[in-house]
């Protein structure tokens, strides 16, 4: 056996009183792709970034095909043949690509030399990997995947061996993913190290070698992924067994709560992000909104809480709610009825400086009973806050703590507990299950999928096709503003779906009648 | 989890903080051959030590959490109002209409009158950058600054133009009546037999300003306005989701913001000038900035702060009074006050935050 590309002994790292990284050891061999799974907050950000010189282990040892090597700086990873993609992309947006991969490494004082060589190599870069980008494309007008190319090539470039990536297909279509996929699989075959970040137990059954679970710090398993199944990852991740699955009764439709027609949303730059479209959400219904991040869902929800303005008609409960100026604000939404948990709950549905009690009335704090004549009464906020915690189960149940110091997944519990228990006639619902882990989207979905079978109205957000499928009574897909079909869950699939997220209309080729996929592709969990 | 015990955030760090610059200050003071120890005793001895020296240094205070208080409650907002100079000149020209053309029967209800006349002008200069800042965009600290110059011009024009007595050479307004005359702390602690606080400018409205305090920090924590004023100050974005409005909030803070820095002027103008002069503000607005931060923007600090800087400005009046130290120095030794409690905070809370995790990690 040869000396392993990259060998971790014994990594410790702690912030403060946290251990987030307990003992690690892990040790990948080359031309392999080794995934690394685990809940938020396991530790696998934290292990990836001592490994990338941005933080420096407390403990531990690293070796690099088998020589001990020190990583104080990403300067000194680069050096010893290591490349990062992160999850969110280091480019500059107006750079053409060309310009992006040299920066840094300009070969000197001068553009021109650096610019020719790095067209060179980086047309035979193509040429081996199959990795196509027009060198003098601007950042900004590329594609999502392409953006993603220009961050391999620029680990390539600096002569990366080991290539690691963070959550490589959170933000790519399905299409998309299978071509990184088709990338990552020529990189390995030439010999390079791939180390898989990922949540998406799917791709680590299907693309990885080895995969190694992290939990609360610790490295609990390193498996071959052959001889591992979903169920048993899920298991080693949370810690118990896990309802991956959601359980729930046919939905029974009742009137109609909410009723979209010809709604357009323009952005700050004058973009036209939902270009026209109809929608009607009954009660006792989740209606589950497919599609690639960025193409008008988070638009139609913003519209529709109320903090951004659009143009055509809404009717709630039949009658019509200002779309622009004077009542098109969160306020009024939630006075006729709108609860609205929103995607991005660190930047809009929490203030993560408030406490947890100041945070269960954010939204609700002019409701009167909370009056307490010119003061607000923060006594009693503060025991509802605690009984409302209890009640989801929000961990640690102390709502003295700031919303910042709380994990994903309780920090989306706080939002839910909020916006459910006002007893919404419709819940508006973004990524539900965001960075949240594997057992509290058990216990997020059941909440859901209670409150609808209260006949209330939910319209669902989800770029996580998965939880889509699931949780869905109906699915309605959008691309580039439009929606582009509606499906129901039991008559489609994963590649149909995939297609009209596309905005490839015509799905007649794949349409399938039931679920063609097996249900344990239907596991997914975040991370 | 916090990093460190509560307490050590807010004694530990300003009190180091305040020893490291006592400490460069000293350095400075001897490089220009003089004793630190026996300055520092002559500081301590002319501010505190006497009843009069209380009475000048709390007078200093009562100025700086008026306008410390004015730059907190914007900075909840996160809005960074640089321009409680021109507020509080403005608050004094509020001042001194209210108690040179109304008739007041008592000083009691001229000091109510005065102060809504204060915080009305004040109110009304921070308004124009609030509104520009909220529907415009205009950077309030642009704008703010800008203001601070067309405060002292305007109050210029008006002083010379318009409110000097006719025959007068200087500046100023007429004398206000007598019946507008504030209770001194001399007036108000003084006996035949044990004379306090002689000479000193300290007047009741020191007991406005502590009202300030505690009305600030029911504001603040307590109500419903101070949730969306901190709400929005930490989150734009969230704010709107929860339907408070921007514009809104960014002008009512700066609303209260700019009354507060006006009401300044009922201690300056009506206090101890007892007219209306040029400069009366004296950079008190620009010192609000320096006490806001080292108090945290907390109404409580920002008290313990003032009278901080109470102390600094009188016991620099003694030094320059006494010693061949030069006034100047003293802005000195202010500015590394607020630079090492301000600015160089961090400085101090790392090693600080590292110390105590150590300590946990051990007991642990």
């Amino acid at each position: 056996m040869t000396a392993p590309a990259i060998e971790l002994k014994g990594i410790s790292k702690a912030f403060g009183p946290v251990q987030a990284n307990k003992d690690i050891s892990i040790s990948v061999q080359p031309g392999t792709i080794h995934g690394i799974i685990g809940e938020n907050g396991a530790g696998k950000s934290t292990l990836m970034s001592i490994l990338y010189g941005f933080y420096k282990a407390d403990a531990g040892e690293i070796f690099i095909k088998g020589k001990k090597t020190l990583i104080p700086d990403s300067q000194a990873a680069i050096a010893a043949g290591i490349g990062m993609v992160f999850q969110h992309f280091k480019l500059v947006e107006n750079f053409t690509v060309l310009e992006n991969i040299i920066l840094g490494a300009e070969d000197g004082a001068m553009l021109s030399t650096s610019l020719s060589n790095a067209r060179r190599e980086l047309k035979h870069l193509a040429e081996e990997y199959g990795l196509n980008v027009d060198p003098d494309a601007v950042i900004e007008n590329l594609s999502v995947g392409h953006q993603q190319r220009v961050e391999i090539l620029k680990a390539l470039y600096r002569k990366a061996e080991i290539l690691i990536l963070d959550e490589p297909t959170g933000v790519l279509t399905p299409a998309e993913a299978d071509q990184l996929f088709r990338i990552l699989d020529r990189l390995r075959a030439e010999g390079k190290t791939i180390i898989l970040i990922t949540h998406k137990l799917r791709e680590i059954m299907e693309y990885t070698n080895t995969v190694s679970v992290m939990r609360r710090g610790q490295m609990t398993a390193t498996v071959k992924t052959e001889e591992t199944s979903p169920e048993h990852l899920a298991e080693l991740m949370v810690g118990r067994k896990v309802l991956l699955r959601v359980d729930k009764a046919p939905a029974e439709p009742g009137a109609t709560v909410l009723d979209i027609k010809g709604l357009r949303v323009v952005d700050d730059k004058g973009v036209e992000r939902v270009k026209g479209i109809d929608l009607a959400v009954r009660a006792g219904e989740i209606v589950g909104i497919a599609g690639v991040a960025g193409n008008g869902q988070s638009e139609l929800l913003e519209v529709l809480g109320g903090f951004a303005e659009g143009t055509g008609t809404i009717l709630m409960n039949g009658s019509e709610i200002p779309l622009s100026g004077h009542g098109a604000d969160g306020q009024t939404r939630r006075a006729v009825g709108i609860s609205h948990v929103p995607e991005d709950r660190q930047r809009e549905g929490l203030i993560m400086e408030f406490s947890a009690w100041e945070n269960t009335v954010f939204g609700y704090h002019h409701a009167p009973e909370i009056q307490n004549g010119l003061l607000m009464d923060n006594k009693g906020i503060f025991a509802e806050a605690e009984a409302k915690m209890e009640r989801f189960d929000v961990r640690p149940p102390d709502p003295k703590l700031a919303a910042k110091n709380f994990s994903g997944g309780n920090q989306q519990k706080i939002v839910l507990a909020r916006e459910i228990e006002r007893n919404p006639d419709l819940l508006l619902i973004g990524q539900p299950t965001r960075g949240v882990d594997i057992g509290a989207i058990e216990f997020i979905h059941q909440q859901i999928v209670n409150l609808r079978d209260q006949g209330k109205a939910i319209l669902l957000v989800s770029v996580e096709l998965d939880e889509i499928m699931s949780l869905s009574d109906r699915i309605v897909v959008m691309f580039d503003g439009h929606i582009t079909g509606e499906r129901d869950p039991g008559q489609t699939n994963e590649k149909e779906l995939g297609l009209l997220m596309a905005g490839i209309t015509d799905t007649s080729t794949v349409a399938g009648n039931g679920n063609t996929t097996p249900p344990e592709q239907e596991v997914h969990a975040n991370g | 989890m916090d990093k460190m015990p509560k307490w050590a955030d807010i004694v530990l760090i300003p009190l180091i903080s305040l020893l490291l610059a006592a400490f460069f200050s000293a350095l400075v003071i001897l490089a220009i051959g003089e004793n630190p120890i026996e300055a520092l005793n002559l500081m301590i001895d002319g501010a505190l030590m006497r009843s009069a020296g209380w009475g000048y240094t709390l007078y200093y205070a009562t100025n700086f959490i008026f306008t410390g208080l004015a730059v907190s409650v914007a900075f909840h907002a996160r809005l960074f109002n640089i321009g409680g100079e021109g507020q509080a000149m403005l608050g004094g020209l509020g001042v001194a209409l209210v108690c040179l053309y109304i008739p007041w029967p008592h000083w009691s209800l001229s000091i109510l009158g005065a102060s809504v006349g204060a915080a009305l002008f004040g109110a009304l200069w921070a308004l124009i950058p609030a509104y520009l800042q909220a529907k415009r965009g205009s950077h309030i600290v642009i704008t703010t600054i800008m203001f601070n110059f067309i405060a002292a011009a305007l109050l210029n024009y008006v002083l010379v133009e318009m409110l000097r007595p006719v025959g007068a050479m200087d500046p100023a307004s007429a004398k206000f009546p007598d019946a507008t005359h504030l209770p001194s702390f001399q007036d108000m602690f003084s006996t035949a037999e044990t004379p306090l606080f002689r000479g000193a400018p300290a007047n009741v409205t020191f007991f406005l300003s502590l009202a300030a305090c505690l009305l600030v920090w029911v504001l603040i924590w307590k109500t419903r306005l101070g949730y969306e004023i901190r709400a929005f100050g930490q989150s734009e974005t969230a704010a709107k989701y929860a339907g408070i409005s921007p514009v809104r909030i960014t002008v009512i803070a700066m609303l209260i913001s700019g009354a507060l820095a006006g009401m300044m002027s009922v201690n300056t103008t009506m206090g101890e000038s007892e007219r209306l002069i040029l400069n009366s503000t004296e950079g008190a607005g620009f010192i609000g900035i320096a006490v806001a931060l080292m108090g945290r923007n907390h109404p409580f600090g920002v008290l313990l702060a003032a009278v901080l800087f109470g102390f600094l400005y009188q016991g620099g009046a003694e030094l320059a009074l006494w010693t061949s130290i030069p006034r100047e120095l003293i802005v000195v030794i202010q500015a590394l006050v607020i630079l090492f409690t301000g600015a160089l905070d961090n400085m101090v809370r790392h090693p600080l935050e590292k110390l105590f995790i150590a300590l946990r990690r051990r007991n642990a």
